[in-house]
């Protein structure tokens, strides 16, 4: 293993802690148990967004802390759901009042925490609605399995919502907002090199030097099928082409592209992926209006990326266009 | 002889017996990480051995800081809330739950019957069942819990002493284990895998599995006197 770190238990607490000094002026991060809270929470009589997960995935959660996005974000270990704790306090500290929406990735231990911590919650009074992300078409959703998993629809969810609580919406509005986004956003990913989590200290899966999985979770959760490595277009086609008919997008369909890099991919390769998907939408006569390129819901050192389409409407694209400042994300209006 | 022999026969449980049984739960996690967190990779995301071993030093601590203070219900609870905020992933919020509901059932006392222990058994695999929503044969540490659990009240209520029943109840659990190899997940990251979860023995099982391990360990020895 070779990673720049000092001692494997020792990395999410002192990455926070890089956190804590680097954004000073956005976020306060708390220890034992670990939250990064916005720097001015509570808002008063704004509706309080808190999302968490494990860590890894850097920016996402911790780095989309700001006005205009999250108000809290709880890190767990890593790729470890967080603990409910933590998501207590995290509620608690940005209840300004308007109530508080938790946006849960759709993985079994991320789920039952958020719950424990919506119960917990609940009697100290603090209203609390959760909306599940399950975006990644590559799971099939039935009964018998935990169902989708929340991938890159998260982050455009957490930017959104972010939007409308900052505009004062109330929480049962910014909650159907999140459900919105989440029914029109579809995700799928694929990974050309495994990821090594740092206590683990070996690669989470083997994949051969001429292989890639399509399909990857964010976690190296094995995917739909793994193949020879095929040219970027032909990926995008594996990606682009289940995303587009699982919702189904269609011709007309105004959309954002996030083409997301898994943490090991430089630019250079995401932007040639961009230009087939292009290419590809532009033959099924859908037209990309937005879009969102670079590494900002990563799995650690994986090479590789993720596709997400959310359709857009004019309140989706407003809620976008408006100003965001965290140290993930940034422009203003 | 006489005395030997009712040395042997366990008929209630004391607070240092609970004790000993989680010391004894944290040492089988400790000496079976790798393997747990092995089975968890093949199926889910690698972290189940990491996460548990996290879970039982800080409950460990927890525990030598509380002192006898508590009742075993009260000490059970200190179990489930520790592990709650320290486990994470999904082993946090079960087991979390699992000790939880096993100390509410037990809440005030300071000795367990047989009785009481398996009533605080199945409050607790209740309580698992109603967090995590799996049944059996979704291939989930329930596949070894419930076995293990009515193996004990078959025992018990056959006559079997205390330490037969643990030691029945701790058996059938490890074949229940064994039992998910060939189960296709339905709940959980192992779920994401379908048809290619089977042949992969379950990792939330086998941990199930060592706690009624350590029960069986730690009680059906003779009781230790001085």
């Amino acid at each position: 293993m070779k990673k720049l770190i000092n001692k494997p238990e020792d990395v999410v607490t002192e990455e926070l802690q890089g956190i804590a000094a680097a954004h000073a002026d956005l976020v306060r991060v708390q220890f034992n148990p670990h939250v990064i809270v916005r720097a001015d929470a509570p808002v008063q009589g704004k509706v309080g967004l808190v999302s968490g997960g494990g860590s890894g995935h850097e920016p996402m959660h911790g780095g989309f802390v700001g006005p205009g996005m999250l108000d809290a974000a709880c890190p767990g270990e890593v790729f470890t759901s967080p603990t409910p704790d933590q998501m207590l306090d995290a509620t608690k500290a940005v209840n300004g009042g308007a109530g508080v929406l938790h946006i849960v990735k759709n993985y079994t231990g991320d789920v039952m925490n958020f719950e424990m911590a919506a119960e917990l919650a609940g009697g100290e009074s603090i209203e609390v609605q959760a909306v599940v992300i399950d975006d990644d078409v590559a799971v099939q959703d039935s009964l018998y399995t935990a169902g989708r998993r929340g991938v890159g629809t998260t982050v455009l969810a957490e930017k959104i919502c972010g939007a409308a609580a900052e505009e004062g919406r109330p929480l049962a509005e910014v909650a159907d907002l999140c459900r919105k986004v989440n029914a029109n956003g579809r995700s799928m990913g694929m990974a050309l090199t495994s990821c090594i989590v740092p206590a683990a200290g070996k690669p989470t899966f083997e994949l051969g030097d001429d292989e890639m999985e399509i399909g990857i979770g964010i976690h190296g959760e094995p995917g739909r099928e793994r193949m020879k490595l095929a040219p970027a277009s032909e990926i995008v086609e594996k990606l682009a082409v289940p995303i587009v008919e699982d919702l189904p997008f269609e011709s007309g369909d105004q959309v954002l592209a996030f083409v997301n890099g898994m943490g090991g991919t430089p630019l250079i390769e995401l932007y040639v992926i961009y230009n087939d998907l292009t290419k590809l939408l532009d033959g099924r006569g859908i037209t990309i209006t937005r879009n969102l390129i670079g590494p900002y819901i990563t799995s650690l050192e994986m090479a590789g990326c993720s596709i997400t389409l959310l359709k857009l409407d004019d309140e989706l694209t407003r809620l976008w266009d408006a100003p965001v400042k965290t140290a993930g994300l940034r422009w203003a209006a | 002889m006489a005395e030997s022999e009712q040395a042997s026969r366990r008929m209630s449980l004391g607070h240092d017996d609970v004790l000993r049984w989680i010391r004894a739960f944290g040492t089988e996690v400790d000496a079976n990480k790798e393997q747990l967190t092995q089975l968890d990779a093949a199926v889910g995301d690698g972290d189940h051995g990491i996460n548990m071993q996290r879970g039982m030093s800080a409950v460990l601590v927890k525990v030598d800081a509380a002192g006898e203070e508590q009742d075993i219900g009260a000490l059970l609870k200190t179990v489930g809330m520790t592990l709650v905020s320290t486990v994470g992933g999904a082993g946090g919020p079960l087991y979390g739950t699992l000790f939880l509901q096993m100390g509410m059932a037990v809440a005030g006392k300071d000795e367990l019957s047989p009785d009481d222990w398996a009533a605080a058994l199945e409050a607790g695999i209740a309580g698992v069942q109603a967090r995590g929503k799996a049944e059996p044969g979704d291939k989930t540490m329930i596949d070894a819990l419930i076995p293990g659990r009515d193996a004990l009240k078959a025992a018990l209520a056959g006559g079997a002493s205390f330490e037969d029943a643990l030691r029945q109840s701790a058996d059938a659990a490890g074949q229940g284990m064994r039992d998910t190899v060939p189960l296709v997940a339905r709940k959980g990251r192992a779920s994401y895998l379908g048809e290619r979860s089977a042949g992969h023995q379950d990792p939330g099982a086998t941990s199930s599995h060592l706690l009624l391990e350590a029960a069986a360990e730690t009680w059906g020895e003779p009781e230790q006197t001085g």
